[in-house]
């Protein structure tokens, strides 16, 4: 890290990672304007932050700052949704169905009700599936950022999918498409 | 990518919406960004241990009582500052102020019972560690609840106890680095301090109580919960 540690130089380094951390935070908050004050916020604690960042990979410590603002104003705004998330029963969910989806599900689904069931999962495995599939990011990556084992990240990314295929299916037979 | 999605991550690849950030984001943080670097002269992270919580107004005089234990941490506790590494330092300041804002926002507990049982499994789910939660009543350190709390970066288990009138907030988490920690000031600014490890678990007791009371607490504690 150089000693010139300006607004400048952290811009370089963070605005290339700005729709990252947006699509991180718009997942998280599921609201624009809410997004938009969490990056914000995020920016400006990465850049009080950034004279004593060390690691080797700056957009993994920039999105676990974000991630840490997001789940702050979720605490703060929405305290009842992060403890009924964390309340449910997700094993149970889990278990009704594994990761392999219905052909129906796969056909049918569209990009409504795919957003809509990214939306739906508590947000320790919403995260997770963001960063996954939507991001591209590694196992480690991800591990780093949400502050879990690798290991973690693996078993919530396959609860996450489970509980997707089993949402859907519900959807399906709700809405009477299935 | 096949014609059709054949996994759900393919499904979810297909369709899930990547938000792209919306026009002006990044003017108005360069804009915030200036404005702060103008107000601070510097880019003020050694000085700003941890990051402002919250950024709505009537949070202010928290955060400026947070500076103030800090200011305090950072002005009297010189010795102990060169010798401990940075990050103990923060560490030590940040438990502090948590303790202090606890007391401040009416938000000591996210769950209030005296019970263990009730505490315990409440933190199962949001947290991925299960912190030893025991009653101490019978030593006169009666559980008064628990609350999920921020610290080193990690959301830790904040257990409530009081000792008469006063307050204790114990703070565990499990710690990764295996470089083992030094031992933070006993005190700061009224605030004494305990720092302790058991099994994987970081520990640390924080009070107004006195000294030898919150030692008696950490003794009893480790006895009931080891």
């Amino acid at each position: 890290m150089t000693t010139e540690t300006g607004p400048r130089q952290f811009e370089r380094l963070a605005l290339p990672h700005l729709d990252a951390a947006y699509n991180l935070a718009r997942w998280l908050t599921r609201n624009d304007s809410d997004a938009d004050d969490v990056v914000q916020d995020a920016y400006l604690r990465a850049y009080k932050y950034f004279a004593s960042f060390r690691g080797e990979n700056f957009r993994a410590w920039l999105l676990a700052v974000v991630r840490r603002a997001a789940y702050d104003w979720m605490h703060r705004n929405r305290p009842a949704e992060v403890v009924s998330n964390a309340d449910m029963d997700l094993d149970a969910v889990a278990s009704e169905a594994d990761d392999s989806p219905e052909t129906a599900l796969l056909r049918k689904a569209d990009q409504t009700m795919v957003n809509e069931m990214i939306a739906a999962l508590p947000p320790q495995f919403r995260e997770v599936v963001v960063l996954r599939e939507l991001q591209e990011l590694s196992y480690k990556e991800i591990a780093e950022i949400a502050d879990v084992p690798v290991g973690t990240v693996m078993s919530r990314l396959a609860r996450a999918r489970a509980m997707l295929a089993a949402d859907g299916k519900r959807r399906l037979k709700e809405y009477g498409h299935g | 990518m096949a014609e059709r999605p054949d996994t759900m991550g393919d499904l979810i690849r297909r369709h899930g919406t990547r938000y792209a950030a919306p026009a002006g984001l990044a003017e108005r943080i360069g804009a915030a960004l200036d404005a702060l670097h103008a107000e601070s002269g510097r880019p003020a992270a050694p000085a700003v241990p941890f990051p402002p919580r919250r950024s709505v107004m009537p949070w202010r005089p928290l955060a400026l009582a947070a500076s103030f234990v800090l200011a305090v941490v950072l002005s009297s506790g010189a010795t102990w500052y060169v010798t401990a590494s940075d990050r103990e330092d923060q560490l030590a300041a940040e438990v502090v102020a948590s303790h202090v804002r606890s007391m401040q926002v009416q938000h000591l507990t996210d769950v209030l019972s005296s019970n263990q049982h009730t505490v315990k499994p409440w933190f199962d789910g949001k947290l991925d560690l299960s912190p030893p939660v025991v009653d101490l009543a019978d030593k006169g350190f009666p559980l008064v609840g628990g609350r999920l709390d921020y610290l080193d970066n990690h959301p830790v288990a904040a257990l409530v106890y009081r000792s008469n009138q006063h307050v204790i907030n114990l703070f565990v988490w499990t710690r990764k680095s295996g470089v083992p920690a030094p031992q933070p000031p006993a005190e700061i600014q009224g605030y004494n301090l305990r720092q302790w490890r058991q099994g994987d678990l970081t520990c640390w007791a924080v009070s107004d109580v006195e000294s030898g009371e919150l030692d008696t607490f950490v003794k009893d504690f480790r006895a009931a919960a080891g």
